[in-house]
Protein backbone atom coordinates (compact mmCIF):
# COMPACT_ATOMS: atom_id res chain seq x y z
CA UNK A 1 0.00 0.00 0.00
CA UNK A 2 1.44 3.28 -1.05
CA UNK A 3 1.37 6.00 1.53
CA UNK A 4 2.32 9.63 0.93
CA UNK A 5 3.59 11.48 4.00
CA UNK A 6 3.45 15.26 3.77
CA UNK A 7 5.36 17.32 6.40
CA UNK A 8 7.75 20.29 6.20
CA UNK A 9 10.18 18.67 8.68
CA UNK A 10 12.69 16.57 6.72
CA UNK A 11 13.49 14.26 9.65
CA UNK A 12 9.95 12.90 9.46
CA UNK A 13 11.18 10.69 6.62
CA UNK A 14 13.95 9.10 8.69
CA UNK A 15 11.49 8.61 11.52
CA UNK A 16 8.84 6.85 9.44
CA UNK A 17 11.37 4.74 7.60
CA UNK A 18 12.71 3.48 10.89
CA UNK A 19 9.40 3.12 12.68
CA UNK A 20 7.98 1.08 9.85
CA UNK A 21 11.24 -0.66 8.88
CA UNK A 22 9.73 -4.11 9.25
CA UNK A 23 6.64 -3.26 7.26
CA UNK A 24 8.71 -1.58 4.59
CA UNK A 25 11.06 -4.53 4.39
CA UNK A 26 8.19 -6.95 4.12
CA UNK A 27 6.48 -4.81 1.51
CA UNK A 28 3.30 -4.41 3.54
CA UNK A 29 3.67 -0.67 3.43
CA UNK A 30 5.45 1.66 1.05
CA UNK A 31 6.15 5.30 1.90
CA UNK A 32 6.88 8.36 -0.17
CA UNK A 33 7.56 11.78 1.24
CA UNK A 34 6.67 15.33 0.20
CA UNK A 35 7.86 18.35 2.13
CA UNK A 36 5.18 20.82 1.10
CA UNK A 37 1.59 20.85 -0.09
CA UNK A 38 2.69 21.84 -3.56
CA UNK A 39 5.20 18.99 -3.70
CA UNK A 40 2.47 16.60 -2.60
CA UNK A 41 0.12 17.70 -5.35
CA UNK A 42 2.87 17.34 -7.93
CA UNK A 43 3.58 13.82 -6.71
CA UNK A 44 -0.10 12.92 -6.86
CA UNK A 45 -0.35 14.15 -10.42
CA UNK A 46 2.74 12.20 -11.41
CA UNK A 47 1.64 9.00 -9.72
CA UNK A 48 -2.05 8.69 -10.49
CA UNK A 49 -3.98 6.18 -8.44
CA UNK A 50 -0.85 4.84 -6.82
CA UNK A 51 -1.30 6.67 -3.57
CA UNK A 52 -3.88 5.07 -1.37
CA UNK A 53 -3.35 7.10 1.78
CA UNK A 54 -2.10 10.56 2.48
CA UNK A 55 -0.76 11.42 5.94
CA UNK A 56 -0.45 15.18 6.11
CA UNK A 57 0.67 17.75 8.65
CA UNK A 58 -1.63 20.77 8.87
CA UNK A 59 0.78 23.45 9.96
CA UNK A 60 3.06 24.05 6.98
CA UNK A 61 4.28 27.27 5.41
CA UNK A 62 2.76 27.95 2.02
CA UNK A 63 -0.09 25.58 1.31
CA UNK A 64 -1.43 24.28 4.58
CA UNK A 65 -2.49 20.71 5.11
CA UNK A 66 -6.15 21.72 5.13
CA UNK A 67 -5.72 23.49 1.80
CA UNK A 68 -4.08 20.37 0.42
CA UNK A 69 -6.98 18.30 1.74
CA UNK A 70 -9.46 20.60 0.04
CA UNK A 71 -7.59 20.40 -3.25
CA UNK A 72 -7.32 16.65 -3.10
CA UNK A 73 -11.01 16.33 -2.40
CA UNK A 74 -12.19 18.81 -5.03
CA UNK A 75 -9.77 18.19 -7.85
CA UNK A 76 -10.44 15.42 -10.25
CA UNK A 77 -8.75 12.30 -8.89
CA UNK A 78 -9.19 8.98 -10.55
CA UNK A 79 -11.13 6.62 -8.34
CA UNK A 80 -10.75 5.43 -5.74
CA UNK A 81 -10.02 8.73 -3.95
CA UNK A 82 -7.12 8.48 -1.51
CA UNK A 83 -7.81 8.44 2.18
CA UNK A 84 -6.46 11.45 3.97
CA UNK A 85 -5.42 11.52 7.61
CA UNK A 86 -4.32 14.75 9.20
CA UNK A 87 -1.46 14.73 11.69
CA UNK A 88 -1.01 17.92 13.60
CA UNK A 89 0.33 19.53 16.77
CA UNK A 90 -2.83 21.62 17.11
CA UNK A 91 -5.21 19.06 18.50
CA UNK A 92 -8.15 21.27 19.38
CA UNK A 93 -11.75 20.51 18.52
CA UNK A 94 -12.13 23.37 16.08
CA UNK A 95 -9.31 22.06 13.92
CA UNK A 96 -10.64 18.50 14.14
CA UNK A 97 -14.14 19.59 13.11
CA UNK A 98 -12.78 21.67 10.29
CA UNK A 99 -10.62 18.83 9.00
CA UNK A 100 -13.40 16.30 9.11
CA UNK A 101 -15.76 18.78 7.45
CA UNK A 102 -13.31 19.19 4.59
CA UNK A 103 -13.29 15.47 4.04
CA UNK A 104 -10.52 14.06 6.19
CA UNK A 105 -10.86 10.44 7.14
CA UNK A 106 -9.03 10.75 10.41
CA UNK A 107 -7.38 13.28 12.68
CA UNK A 108 -4.25 12.47 14.68
CA UNK A 109 -2.31 14.66 17.05
CA UNK A 110 1.41 14.96 17.50
CA UNK A 111 3.37 13.39 19.08
CA UNK A 112 2.23 10.49 16.95
CA UNK A 113 1.47 7.24 18.65
CA UNK A 114 3.22 5.04 16.13
CA UNK A 115 1.95 1.81 17.56
CA UNK A 116 -1.65 2.91 17.13
CA UNK A 117 -0.91 4.30 13.70
CA UNK A 118 0.69 1.05 12.68
CA UNK A 119 -2.42 -0.83 13.68
CA UNK A 120 -4.64 1.57 11.79
CA UNK A 121 -2.59 1.33 8.64
CA UNK A 122 -2.39 -2.42 8.68
CA UNK A 123 -6.12 -2.61 9.32
CA UNK A 124 -6.92 -0.70 6.15
CA UNK A 125 -8.14 -2.70 3.27
CA UNK A 126 -5.46 -2.79 0.58
CA UNK B 1 -6.15 157.93 72.33
CA UNK B 2 -6.73 159.92 75.34
CA UNK B 3 -10.44 159.81 74.75
CA UNK B 4 -12.55 156.76 74.76
CA UNK B 5 -13.69 154.50 77.57
CA UNK B 6 -11.39 153.53 80.41
CA UNK B 7 -9.18 150.65 79.58
CA UNK B 8 -10.63 150.11 76.11
CA UNK B 9 -7.18 150.26 74.72
CA UNK B 10 -5.95 147.80 77.28
CA UNK B 11 -8.73 145.52 76.21
CA UNK B 12 -7.87 146.09 72.57
CA UNK B 13 -4.24 145.45 73.39
CA UNK B 14 -5.13 142.18 75.07
CA UNK B 15 -7.29 141.39 72.10
CA UNK B 16 -4.40 141.99 69.73
CA UNK B 17 -2.06 139.91 71.84
CA UNK B 18 -4.38 136.93 72.15
CA UNK B 19 -5.58 137.13 68.55
CA UNK B 20 -1.97 137.44 67.47
CA UNK B 21 -1.10 134.34 69.46
CA UNK B 22 -3.83 132.39 67.75
CA UNK B 23 -3.35 133.81 64.26
CA UNK B 24 0.40 133.58 64.22
CA UNK B 25 0.40 130.34 66.20
CA UNK B 26 3.06 131.53 68.62
CA UNK B 27 2.76 128.51 70.94
CA UNK B 28 4.21 126.44 68.12
CA UNK B 29 6.38 128.92 66.34
CA UNK B 30 7.75 131.02 69.23
CA UNK B 31 7.36 128.98 72.38
CA UNK B 32 9.89 131.02 74.31
CA UNK B 33 8.09 134.32 73.64
CA UNK B 34 4.71 132.69 73.95
CA UNK B 35 5.36 131.88 77.59
CA UNK B 36 5.48 135.63 78.23
CA UNK B 37 2.68 136.50 75.80
CA UNK B 38 0.30 134.23 77.63
CA UNK B 39 0.83 136.35 80.74
CA UNK B 40 -0.27 139.54 78.97
CA UNK B 41 -3.34 139.62 81.23
CA UNK B 42 -1.04 140.26 84.23
CA UNK B 43 0.17 143.71 83.20
CA UNK B 44 -3.44 144.38 82.11
CA UNK B 45 -4.67 143.66 85.61
CA UNK B 46 -1.86 145.76 87.00
CA UNK B 47 -2.99 148.60 84.74
CA UNK B 48 -6.50 148.24 85.95
CA UNK B 49 -5.56 148.25 89.57
CA UNK B 50 -3.09 151.11 89.17
CA UNK B 51 -5.65 153.09 87.22
CA UNK B 52 -8.27 152.60 89.91
CA UNK B 53 -5.81 153.59 92.59
CA UNK B 54 -4.01 156.39 90.85
CA UNK B 55 -6.77 158.08 88.96
CA UNK B 56 -7.92 158.95 85.44
CA UNK B 57 -4.90 160.62 83.88
CA UNK B 58 -2.52 157.91 84.93
CA UNK B 59 -5.11 155.33 83.94
CA UNK B 60 -5.34 156.81 80.48
CA UNK B 61 -1.60 156.90 80.18
CA UNK B 62 -1.23 153.32 81.28
CA UNK B 63 -4.03 152.38 78.89
CA UNK B 64 -2.25 154.00 75.96
CA UNK B 65 1.03 152.53 77.08
CA UNK B 66 -0.44 149.10 77.16
CA UNK B 67 -1.98 149.60 73.74
CA UNK B 68 1.28 150.88 72.26
CA UNK B 69 3.21 148.06 73.88
CA UNK B 70 0.78 145.51 72.51
CA UNK B 71 1.12 146.93 69.02
CA UNK B 72 4.89 147.03 69.30
CA UNK B 73 4.86 143.46 70.60
CA UNK B 74 2.63 142.45 67.74
CA UNK B 75 4.97 144.08 65.23
CA UNK B 76 7.99 142.49 66.91
CA UNK B 77 6.44 139.03 66.93
CA UNK B 78 5.39 139.50 63.36
CA UNK B 79 8.88 140.56 62.43
CA UNK B 80 10.38 137.67 64.29
CA UNK B 81 8.13 135.33 62.36
CA UNK B 82 8.54 137.21 59.11
CA UNK B 83 9.45 134.05 57.27
CA UNK B 84 5.79 133.23 57.51
CA UNK B 85 4.44 135.80 55.05
CA UNK B 86 1.25 136.68 56.93
CA UNK B 87 3.34 137.40 60.01
CA UNK B 88 5.47 139.77 57.97
CA UNK B 89 2.40 141.69 56.86
CA UNK B 90 1.11 141.81 60.42
CA UNK B 91 4.40 143.30 61.43
CA UNK B 92 4.24 145.86 58.62
CA UNK B 93 0.65 146.62 59.54
CA UNK B 94 1.27 147.22 63.23
CA UNK B 95 4.67 148.81 63.18
CA UNK B 96 3.61 152.33 62.06
CA UNK B 97 0.74 152.34 64.49
CA UNK B 98 3.08 151.21 67.27
CA UNK B 99 5.54 153.97 66.37
CA UNK B 100 2.73 156.52 66.35
CA UNK B 101 1.56 155.38 69.80
CA UNK B 102 5.04 155.57 71.24
CA UNK B 103 5.60 159.00 69.79
CA UNK B 104 2.21 160.14 71.17
CA UNK B 105 3.07 158.74 74.56
CA UNK B 106 6.42 160.42 74.62
CA UNK B 107 4.73 163.67 73.64
CA UNK B 108 2.28 163.35 76.51
CA UNK B 109 4.98 162.38 78.96
CA UNK B 110 7.15 165.30 77.92
CA UNK B 111 4.10 167.52 77.76
CA UNK B 112 5.17 168.59 74.28
CA UNK B 113 2.86 170.98 72.51
CA UNK B 114 1.51 168.65 70.05
CA UNK B 115 -2.11 169.20 71.06
CA UNK B 116 -2.66 171.23 67.91
CA UNK B 117 -2.02 168.18 66.00
CA UNK B 118 -5.03 166.62 67.74
CA UNK B 119 -7.23 166.77 64.66
CA UNK B 120 -4.44 165.68 62.45
CA UNK B 121 -3.68 162.99 64.91
CA UNK B 122 -7.25 161.76 64.61
CA UNK B 123 -6.83 161.68 60.88
CA UNK B 124 -3.50 160.01 61.27
CA UNK B 125 -4.98 157.41 63.55
CA UNK B 126 -7.71 156.84 61.07
CA UNK B 127 -5.16 156.37 58.34
CA UNK B 128 -3.15 154.06 60.50
CA UNK B 129 -6.22 152.03 61.33
CA UNK B 130 -7.00 151.90 57.64
CA UNK B 131 -3.44 150.81 57.04
CA UNK B 132 -3.82 148.07 59.61
CA UNK B 133 -7.14 147.04 58.14
CA UNK B 134 -5.86 146.80 54.58
CA UNK B 135 -2.79 144.91 55.59
CA UNK B 136 -4.94 142.74 57.78
CA UNK B 137 -6.78 141.66 54.69
CA UNK B 138 -3.51 141.15 52.84
CA UNK B 139 -2.26 139.03 55.68
CA UNK B 140 -5.49 137.08 55.68
CA UNK B 141 -5.23 136.52 51.96
CA UNK B 142 -1.69 135.31 52.39
CA UNK B 143 -2.76 133.10 55.21
CA UNK B 144 -5.53 131.59 53.12
CA UNK B 145 -3.14 130.99 50.25
CA UNK B 146 -0.67 129.38 52.54
CA UNK B 147 -3.43 127.32 54.18
CA UNK B 148 -4.63 126.19 50.78
CA UNK B 149 -1.08 125.24 49.87
CA UNK B 150 -0.69 123.40 53.12
CA UNK B 151 -3.98 121.64 52.42
CA UNK B 152 -2.80 120.65 48.95
CA UNK B 153 0.46 119.37 50.35
CA UNK B 154 -1.47 117.41 52.95
CA UNK B 155 -3.73 115.95 50.29
CA UNK B 156 -0.71 115.07 48.17
CA UNK B 157 0.86 113.40 51.19
CA UNK B 158 -2.32 111.49 51.83
CA UNK B 159 -2.47 110.40 48.22
CA UNK B 160 1.11 109.30 48.51
CA UNK B 161 0.24 107.27 51.58
CA UNK B 162 -2.72 105.77 49.79
CA UNK B 163 -0.54 104.80 46.85
CA UNK B 164 2.04 103.32 49.16
CA UNK B 165 -0.56 101.30 50.97
CA UNK B 166 -1.97 100.14 47.64
CA UNK B 167 1.53 99.15 46.64
CA UNK B 168 1.84 97.10 49.76
CA UNK B 169 -1.47 95.45 49.03
CA UNK B 170 -0.39 94.71 45.48
CA UNK B 171 2.95 93.37 46.65
CA UNK B 172 1.13 91.14 49.07
CA UNK B 173 -1.20 89.88 46.36
CA UNK B 174 1.71 89.32 43.99
CA UNK B 175 3.43 87.29 46.66
CA UNK B 176 0.27 85.29 47.20
CA UNK B 177 -0.06 84.72 43.48
CA UNK B 178 3.58 83.72 43.20
CA UNK B 179 3.16 81.26 46.02
CA UNK B 180 0.06 79.84 44.35
CA UNK B 181 1.89 79.51 41.04
CA UNK B 182 4.81 77.84 42.76
CA UNK B 183 2.40 75.32 44.25
CA UNK B 184 0.87 74.74 40.82
CA UNK B 185 4.29 74.23 39.30
CA UNK B 186 5.11 71.67 41.94
CA UNK B 187 1.84 69.88 41.32
CA UNK B 188 2.51 69.87 37.57
CA UNK B 189 6.02 68.61 38.11
CA UNK B 190 4.67 65.74 40.19
CA UNK B 191 2.09 64.96 37.52
CA UNK B 192 4.78 65.01 34.85
CA UNK B 193 6.85 62.54 36.82
CA UNK B 194 3.82 60.31 37.24
CA UNK B 195 3.12 60.46 33.52
CA UNK B 196 6.71 59.60 32.70
CA UNK B 197 6.64 56.67 35.05
CA UNK B 198 3.31 55.56 33.54
CA UNK B 199 4.80 55.82 30.09
CA UNK B 200 7.70 53.64 31.17
CA UNK B 201 5.24 51.13 32.53
CA UNK B 202 3.35 51.12 29.25
CA UNK B 203 6.56 50.55 27.33
CA UNK B 204 7.37 47.67 29.66
CA UNK B 205 3.83 46.33 29.15
CA UNK B 206 4.35 46.48 25.41
CA UNK B 207 7.53 44.49 25.78
CA UNK B 208 5.74 41.96 27.93
CA UNK B 209 2.91 41.81 25.40
CA UNK B 210 5.35 41.05 22.64
CA UNK B 211 6.86 38.39 24.84
CA UNK B 212 3.38 36.92 25.34
CA UNK B 213 2.92 36.80 21.61
CA UNK B 214 6.09 34.83 21.36
CA UNK B 215 5.13 32.29 23.95
CA UNK B 216 2.58 30.44 21.87
CA UNK B 217 4.89 30.36 18.91
CA UNK B 218 7.75 29.22 21.08
CA UNK B 219 5.72 26.43 22.64
CA UNK B 220 5.00 25.07 19.20
CA UNK B 221 8.54 25.57 18.10
CA UNK B 222 9.89 23.61 21.05
CA UNK B 223 7.32 20.85 20.75
CA UNK B 224 8.55 19.88 17.30
CA UNK B 225 12.17 19.15 18.16
CA UNK B 226 11.15 17.54 21.42
CA UNK B 227 8.87 15.17 19.53
CA UNK B 228 11.79 14.15 17.36
CA UNK B 229 14.02 13.66 20.38
CA UNK B 230 11.44 11.35 21.94
CA UNK B 231 10.63 9.52 18.74
CA UNK B 232 14.21 8.92 17.67
CA UNK B 233 15.08 7.86 21.21
CA UNK B 234 12.26 5.31 21.12
CA UNK B 235 13.21 4.07 17.70
CA UNK B 236 16.82 3.83 18.75
CA UNK B 237 15.80 1.68 21.70
CA UNK B 238 14.02 -0.64 19.29
CA UNK B 239 16.99 -0.71 16.96
CA UNK B 240 19.35 -1.45 19.83
CA UNK B 241 17.05 -4.28 20.89
CA UNK B 242 16.97 -5.62 17.36
CA UNK B 243 20.75 -5.38 17.09
CA UNK B 244 21.13 -7.29 20.33
CA UNK B 245 18.79 -10.00 19.01
CA UNK B 246 20.73 -10.19 15.75
CA UNK B 247 24.02 -10.56 17.58
CA UNK B 248 22.49 -13.36 19.65
CA UNK B 249 21.62 -15.36 16.56
CA UNK B 250 23.68 -18.35 15.68
CA UNK B 251 23.82 -17.25 12.06
CA UNK B 252 24.54 -13.54 11.95
CA UNK B 253 23.75 -11.15 9.18
CA UNK B 254 26.60 -8.61 9.11
CA UNK B 255 24.86 -6.44 6.51
CA UNK B 256 21.77 -6.07 8.65
CA UNK B 257 23.83 -5.40 11.73
CA UNK B 258 25.79 -2.71 9.89
CA UNK B 259 22.55 -1.14 8.71
CA UNK B 260 21.16 -1.14 12.20
CA UNK B 261 24.31 0.43 13.60
CA UNK B 262 24.34 3.08 10.89
CA UNK B 263 20.73 3.94 11.64
CA UNK B 264 21.48 4.10 15.34
CA UNK B 265 24.35 6.49 14.72
CA UNK B 266 22.19 8.67 12.54
CA UNK B 267 19.37 8.69 15.08
CA UNK B 268 21.65 9.80 17.85
CA UNK B 269 22.89 12.62 15.68
CA UNK B 270 19.33 13.62 14.97
CA UNK B 271 18.46 13.51 18.67
CA UNK B 272 21.39 15.77 19.39
CA UNK B 273 20.42 18.11 16.57
CA UNK B 274 16.83 18.50 17.71
CA UNK B 275 17.87 18.79 21.33
CA UNK B 276 20.10 21.72 20.43
CA UNK B 277 17.31 23.23 18.42
CA UNK B 278 15.02 23.21 21.43
CA UNK B 279 17.74 24.59 23.67
CA UNK B 280 18.49 27.49 21.36
CA UNK B 281 14.80 28.37 21.12
CA UNK B 282 14.59 28.52 24.89
CA UNK B 283 17.76 30.57 25.05
CA UNK B 284 16.37 32.96 22.47
CA UNK B 285 13.17 33.40 24.44
CA UNK B 286 15.06 34.02 27.69
CA UNK B 287 17.22 36.60 25.98
CA UNK B 288 14.16 38.30 24.59
CA UNK B 289 12.47 38.49 27.98
CA UNK B 290 15.52 39.70 29.80
CA UNK B 291 15.78 43.47 30.08
CA UNK B 292 18.13 44.47 27.36
CA UNK B 293 21.59 45.10 28.78
CA UNK B 294 22.44 47.06 25.68
CA UNK B 295 25.40 44.79 25.12
CA UNK B 296 26.37 44.63 21.50
CA UNK B 297 27.34 41.38 19.89
CA UNK B 298 28.11 40.44 16.33
CA UNK B 299 24.75 39.29 15.00
CA UNK B 300 23.85 37.21 11.99
CA UNK B 301 20.77 38.95 10.63
CA UNK B 302 19.86 36.06 8.36
CA UNK B 303 19.50 33.74 11.34
CA UNK B 304 17.73 36.40 13.39
CA UNK B 305 15.20 37.08 10.64
CA UNK B 306 14.53 33.41 10.08
CA UNK B 307 14.02 32.71 13.78
CA UNK B 308 11.71 35.65 14.43
CA UNK B 309 9.76 35.16 11.21
CA UNK B 310 8.81 31.67 12.23
CA UNK B 311 8.18 32.72 15.82
CA UNK B 312 5.87 35.51 14.70
CA UNK B 313 4.04 33.20 12.32
CA UNK B 314 3.48 30.51 14.91
CA UNK B 315 2.53 33.11 17.46
CA UNK B 316 -0.22 34.40 15.23
CA UNK B 317 -1.37 30.93 14.26
CA UNK B 318 -1.63 29.97 17.91
CA UNK B 319 -4.16 32.75 18.31
CA UNK B 320 -5.99 32.16 15.06
CA UNK B 321 -5.86 28.59 13.75
CA UNK B 322 -7.51 29.45 10.49
CA UNK B 323 -4.78 31.83 9.59
CA UNK B 324 -2.31 30.88 6.95
CA UNK B 325 0.23 32.74 4.91
CA UNK B 326 3.05 32.01 2.55
CA UNK B 327 6.44 32.80 4.02
CA UNK B 328 9.10 33.77 1.55
CA UNK B 329 12.70 34.22 2.51
CA UNK B 330 15.51 35.54 0.38
CA UNK B 331 18.64 35.70 2.47
CA UNK B 332 21.82 37.14 1.05
CA UNK B 333 24.31 34.28 1.04
CA UNK B 334 27.12 36.52 2.23
CA UNK B 335 25.92 38.96 4.83
CA UNK B 336 28.34 40.73 7.14
CA UNK B 337 27.71 40.37 10.85
CA UNK B 338 26.27 43.48 12.43
CA UNK B 339 27.32 44.70 15.82
CA UNK B 340 23.94 44.99 17.49
CA UNK B 341 21.88 44.31 20.57
CA UNK B 342 20.27 41.16 19.20
CA UNK B 343 17.26 41.08 21.53
CA UNK B 344 16.39 44.62 20.54
CA UNK B 345 16.72 43.90 16.83
CA UNK B 346 14.77 40.73 17.37
CA UNK B 347 12.00 42.79 18.92
CA UNK B 348 12.01 45.08 15.91
CA UNK B 349 11.79 42.14 13.51
CA UNK B 350 9.06 40.54 15.58
CA UNK B 351 7.11 43.79 15.48
CA UNK B 352 7.47 44.18 11.71
CA UNK B 353 6.55 40.55 11.06
CA UNK B 354 3.57 40.69 13.38
CA UNK B 355 2.34 43.85 11.68
CA UNK B 356 2.80 42.23 8.26
CA UNK B 357 0.84 39.13 9.30
CA UNK B 358 -1.87 41.32 10.79
CA UNK B 359 -2.14 43.26 7.53
CA UNK B 360 -2.47 40.19 5.33
CA UNK B 361 -4.94 38.63 7.71
CA UNK B 362 -7.03 41.81 7.62
CA UNK B 363 -7.06 41.73 3.86
CA UNK B 364 -7.98 38.06 3.85
CA UNK B 365 -10.86 38.55 6.25
CA UNK B 366 -12.26 41.81 4.95
CA UNK B 367 -11.86 41.68 1.19
CA UNK B 368 -13.55 38.83 -0.56
CA UNK B 369 -10.78 37.91 -2.95
CA UNK B 370 -10.91 34.21 -3.72
CA UNK B 371 -7.52 34.17 -5.36
CA UNK B 372 -5.78 36.16 -2.64
CA UNK B 373 -2.62 34.49 -1.41
CA UNK B 374 -1.42 36.20 1.76
CA UNK B 375 2.33 36.45 1.52
CA UNK B 376 4.94 37.84 3.85
CA UNK B 377 8.51 37.96 2.67
CA UNK B 378 11.81 38.91 4.20
CA UNK B 379 14.86 39.74 2.14
CA UNK B 380 18.37 40.58 3.29
CA UNK B 381 21.06 42.33 1.32
CA UNK B 382 24.35 44.12 1.73
CA UNK B 383 24.35 47.40 -0.18
CA UNK B 384 26.16 50.76 0.16
CA UNK B 385 28.02 49.57 3.26
CA UNK B 386 24.68 48.84 4.88
CA UNK B 387 22.92 45.65 5.81
CA UNK B 388 19.34 45.92 4.60
CA UNK B 389 16.39 43.87 5.83
CA UNK B 390 13.24 44.26 3.76
CA UNK B 391 9.95 43.01 5.20
CA UNK B 392 7.20 43.00 2.62
CA UNK B 393 3.57 42.00 2.76
CA UNK B 394 0.68 42.04 0.32
CA UNK B 395 -1.81 43.08 2.96
CA UNK B 396 -4.19 45.99 3.25
CA UNK B 397 -1.55 48.70 2.90
CA UNK B 398 -1.38 51.90 4.95
CA UNK B 399 -3.79 54.71 3.98
CA UNK B 400 -2.23 58.05 3.04
CA UNK B 401 -3.87 59.86 5.94
CA UNK B 402 -2.28 57.61 8.51
CA UNK B 403 1.19 57.18 7.04
CA UNK B 404 2.73 60.12 8.92
CA UNK B 405 1.49 58.88 12.26
CA UNK B 406 2.46 55.25 12.35
CA UNK B 407 5.75 55.84 14.13
CA UNK B 408 4.11 58.01 16.78
CA UNK B 409 3.87 56.49 20.26
CA UNK B 410 0.43 55.24 21.24
CA UNK B 411 -0.87 55.51 17.68
CA UNK B 412 -2.62 52.37 16.51
CA UNK B 413 -5.24 51.47 13.93
CA UNK B 414 -6.15 48.29 15.77
CA UNK B 415 -9.39 48.21 17.76
CA UNK B 416 -9.00 49.20 21.37
CA UNK B 417 -7.43 46.58 23.55
CA UNK B 418 -5.63 44.96 20.66
CA UNK B 419 -2.57 47.08 20.34
CA UNK B 420 -0.59 49.44 22.55
CA UNK B 421 0.49 51.56 19.60
CA UNK B 422 4.05 51.42 20.87
CA UNK B 423 5.49 48.72 18.60
CA UNK B 424 6.63 50.87 15.68
CA UNK B 425 7.64 53.75 17.95
CA UNK B 426 9.91 51.41 19.91
CA UNK B 427 11.19 49.78 16.73
CA UNK B 428 12.03 53.14 15.24
CA UNK B 429 13.79 54.11 18.44
CA UNK B 430 15.83 50.90 18.53
CA UNK B 431 16.91 51.11 14.90
CA UNK B 432 17.60 54.83 14.67
CA UNK B 433 18.69 55.79 18.18
CA UNK B 434 20.03 52.48 19.32
CA UNK B 435 21.87 51.39 16.20
CA UNK B 436 22.35 54.52 14.12
CA UNK B 437 20.32 53.05 11.30
CA UNK B 438 17.16 53.88 9.40
CA UNK B 439 13.65 52.45 9.32
CA UNK B 440 11.78 53.26 6.14
CA UNK B 441 8.24 52.56 5.06
CA UNK B 442 6.64 52.39 1.65
CA UNK B 443 3.04 51.44 1.18
CA UNK B 444 0.20 51.33 -1.29
CA UNK B 445 -3.34 50.99 -0.09
CA UNK B 446 -4.87 47.73 -1.26
CA UNK B 447 -1.56 46.43 -2.53
CA UNK B 448 0.83 46.03 0.38
CA UNK B 449 3.51 47.52 2.58
CA UNK B 450 7.28 47.34 2.70
CA UNK B 451 9.42 48.17 5.70
CA UNK B 452 13.17 48.49 5.23
CA UNK B 453 15.71 48.36 8.06
CA UNK B 454 19.10 49.75 7.15
CA UNK B 455 21.98 49.20 9.53
CA UNK B 456 25.46 50.58 9.00
CA UNK B 457 28.20 48.01 9.26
Amino acid sequence: MKILVVDDESDVQALFEQRFRREIRSGALSFSFAFSGEEALDYLHDHHSEVVLILSDINMPGMSGLELLRRVRTEHTPPPPPRVMMITAYGDDASRTQALALGADDFLTKPVDFAALKEKLLALPT
Amino acid sequence: MASGGAFTETMMGLGVVYWGRKALDTPTRLPTWDRWLVRAWQPAVLNFVAGLLLGGAIASLLDDLFWGAALALGAAVGWRLRAYRPAFWVSVALAPYAVYMLVALLARLTNANLERTFDESNNLEGLLLGWVGILFFVARGQHKTLAAEAKRRLEAEQEQHLIESQNHTLEYEVNQRTAALARQTDALRTTLQELQSTQNQLIQAEKMASLGELTAGIAHEIQNPLNFVNNFAEVSTELAQELAEERARPVRDPELEAELLADLKQNIQKISHHGHRAASIVRGMLEHSRASTGERTLTDLNALCDEYLRLAYHGLRAKDKSFNATLQTDFAPVLPLVEAVSQDLGRVLLNLFTNAFYAVRQRQQVAAEPSYAPTVSVRTAYRDREVQVVVQDNGTGIPEAVRQKIFQPFFTTKPSGEGTGLGLALSHDIVVQGHGGALEMASQEGVGTTFTIKLPV
